[in-house]
Order: C-alpha cells, then sequence, then structure tokens
C-alpha cells in the first residue's frame, strides 16, 4: 500500500500542486491589504503623504520620491526612494 | 403565523451566477440552473445583466423572440411583463434578455431593484448572469443578491478572480452595506473539472480549490461535449439529452433548493485497487 502512496504522490507532485501554492501564496497577500484585492491601495497616498513631508524642508517635484513593494513569502518590503536635488540645483533655482 | 405566511407567498430569491473571470461558464451554467429550477417546477426568472454583449438569449435558444429588453423596462420604454420572453420548453421559466446596443452605465441602481422587486413578486427564483470582470455591470448584478453561484475553473487565474469577487460579494452587496442582514450566500461550482488531469497531476483537484477559496462547494461540473452541443442547438444542458454534465447541473440545483444531494465528484473517489494497477482504462 505504501508502495503505491508513493507513487501516487509522485504523480501528484506536478503542476498542480504549483497552481495551489502560487495561488495561497499570493492571496494571502491580496486578502490582507484592507478586504480581499484591496492590496497595496495604499501606496499612492503613502507616497504623496511623503513628498508633502520632504517639501517642509526641501523642494522636491512629486515624481522624486518612489515607493516600491516586494512581496515575498515570509515577509515583504517596502522600498521608498527619494530623489533630492543637488544643493547646486536648489540655490540657482 | 402559518395563516401569515400563507397570505403573503415569500418573495423570490435573488441568485447571482459571477465569476470575475470570463469564459469560465456563467452563461452556461445560468441557463443550467434556471432551466433545472424551472425543470423542478419553481417559478424561474433568468436575467442577462451583460449590457452589449447579449448571450443568454442564444444560449437559451430564444434570440430570435426578443423584442424589449432589461435595459428597455429600466427606462420605461417597454413594461416588465412585454420583454420577458417565455422559454418554448418550460412554461414556468422566462428570460429577460439585456440590450445589444446601449452602454453598461443604462443599469442604475434604482432601475434594476425596481425590476428585481416587481419579478420577486411573480418567481420564486431570479438569476442573474453576470458579465465577466468586476465592473459597472458586475457590480449590479450582484448588488441584490441574496446568493451568489460563483463559477470556478481549476486554474490559477480563474480561482484568483473568483477570490476577488468573493471579497466583493462580501462587502459591495445591498446585504454587505445593511446593518443586521446576513451575508450574501456564496457557494463554488467547479466547471471544466477534468478528472483525468487531476489524476495526473495537472490539475488541481476539487479539495484544492475549496481549501483556497473557503466557500462551500455547490457543484462539479466535468467537463463535457454535452455542453458545446446544448450551446450549439440553444438548449440549456439540463434539458438536452442526459450527460455527466447535465446530471452534475441537476445535483447543484437541488442543493440550490436546499437538498442534500450527496457530492459525487468524477475521478476524484479514493482510486480502487484495479484503478491503480490498470489505469483508468474503462
Amino acid at each position: 500500500m505504501n508502495l503505491f502512496g508513493f507513487a501516487r504522490k509522485q504523480r501528484r507532485a506536478r503542476s498542480a500542486e504549483t497552481a495551489k501554492d502560487r495561488l495561497q501564496i499570493l492571496l494571502a497577500h491580496e486578502r490582507s491589504g484592507g478586504g480581499r484585492g484591496g492590496e497595496a491601495d495604499y501606496l499612492p497616498m503613502l507616497q504623496r503623504d511623503i513628498v508633502e513631508a520632504i517639501r517642509k524642508y526641501v523642494s522636491i517635484g512629486e515624481t522624486d520620491v518612489e515607493v516600491r513593494m516586494e512581496r515575498g513569502e515570509q515577509m515583504s518590503s517596502l522600498e521608498i526612494n527619494v530623489e533630492l536635488p543637488s544643493e547646486v540645483g536648489s540655490k540657482a533655482g | 403565523m402559518t395563516a401569515d405566511l400563507k397570505e403573503k407567498p415569500a418573495l423570490g430569491r435573488v441568485i447571482v451566477i459571477t465569476s470575475g473571470k470570463g469564459g469560465v461558464g456563467k452563461t452556461t451554467s445560468a441557463a443550467a440552473i434556471s432551466a433545472g429550477l424551472a425543470k423542478q417546477g419553481h417559478r424561474t426568472v433568468v436575467i442577462d445583466f451583460d449590457v452589449g454583449l447579449r448571450n443568454l438569449d442564444m444560449t437559451m435558444g430564444c434570440e430570435r423572440r426578443v423584442v424589449f429588453d432589461f435595459i428597455n423596462v429600466i427606462q420605461g420604454d417597454a413594461r416588465l411583463k412585454q420583454a420577458l420572453i417565455r422559454d418554448k420548453r418550460l412554461e414556468n421559466l422566462s428570460i429577460l434578455p439585456t440590450s445589444q446596443t446601449r452602454d453598461k452605465d443604462a443599469l442604475t441602481k434604482e432601475g434594476v431593484e425596481k425590476v428585481l422587486d416587481e419579478l420577486k413578486q411573480e418567481f420564486d427564483y431570479i438569476i442573474c448572469d453576470s458579465p465577466a470582470g468586476i465592473e459597472h455591470g458586475a457590480q449590479m448584478a450582484m448588488y441584490f443578491a441574496d446568493e451568489a453561484v460563483v463559477v470556478t475553473n481549476p486554474e490559477v487565474s480563474s480561482v484568483r478572480d473568483s477570490d476577488r469577487v468573493l471579497g466583493l460579494l462580501s462587502s459591495q452587496t445591498k446585504r454587505a452595506e445593511s446593518e443586521g442582514a446576513d451575508a450574501v450566500k456564496a457557494q463554488v461550482l467547479l466547471t471544466r473539472h477534468d478528472p483525468a488531469r487531476v489524476e495526473s497531476g495537472e490539475m488541481m483537484n476539487v479539495e484544492d480549490v475549496l481549501e483556497i477559496l473557503a466557500v462551500p462547494l455547490l457543484g462539479v461540473i466535468p467537463e463535457s461535449q454535452a455542453i458545446l452541443r446544448a450551446s450549439n442547438i440553444g438548449t440549456p444542458v439540463v434539458l438536452d439529452q442526459p450527460s455527466a454534465a447535465s446530471k452534475a447541473y441537476e445535483d447543484a440545483v437541488r442543493r440550490l433548493t436546499g437538498e442534500e444531494v450527496e457530492m459525487r465528484i468524477a475521478g476524484e473517489r479514493r482510486p480502487g485497487l484495479f484503478h491503480r494497477l490498470f489505469g483508468r482504462a474503462s
């Protein structure tokens, strides 16, 4: 019986298994961000707020802040890139 | 209490057939389920919400009898009675076709509600055939639903979209917005299930899909040649010659009406020793 079970498991471990795993990881993320499907809806707002906060001190444009989300199985990371104007550029402008 | 019930017959139940993804079998299922309900004696109407891409009429075989449509009724250009098409095979089955030319924005929440309220007086079941996607037409199809049948194929994009739609059902419907109302009762109808491919590990099995979506199973419709045949001749599959698919739809319909029907899933019982040794050839 074990022999058959083993053989069956081997056959099962094909693309269907991959499909299920991929779905489970993806949907866990999609569901977490404010209800199903609302994932990372806040990123544009976060980007806007960061721009506003920085603008209190340095003059930057709307597009100078880049927010990127990297979703992993165990954890996700949020990458925020702020492009500051060079001293010379800001003085000249 | 019972006297009360007799005087006021229960209002019809609104059931949306939805999926998110296109081409998974929504219209086929809407046709089969509504015909199945009517066949059991329930007064049933099936409504096409896919404004601009009318197709339920062809699946039901009444495409040449469409005069007025759902949008005409909403906009007051025709009365509901004029737009309803009585099925030629089942006298308690009616079809409300949609418009082929108008825009989906013609579906207003107030207009849809008014039509549904009127239908609830006359019918036991109101089946709403949703368009694909999650835009306005699909939202209108699900908004007033009491129940939902989420049609899903055992395939990644279909399952993902079904998950999305389940989220909308639990947040963007009248029941979700009304305090104290029961949630929309959502069930999965797994279609295009291919036991041979499940067996060989190429296709997710029923359990896999249910584990991901975490909602009850209404039925499993096997991949079948009977489906294309039925659509070719404009007959809901349950009214055509018996097939594995028509049988599966009939079981699903009985479950929908609250009957307990054992789930028979072709090819997913534990295979017997004979099958394990000699494969699935029969």
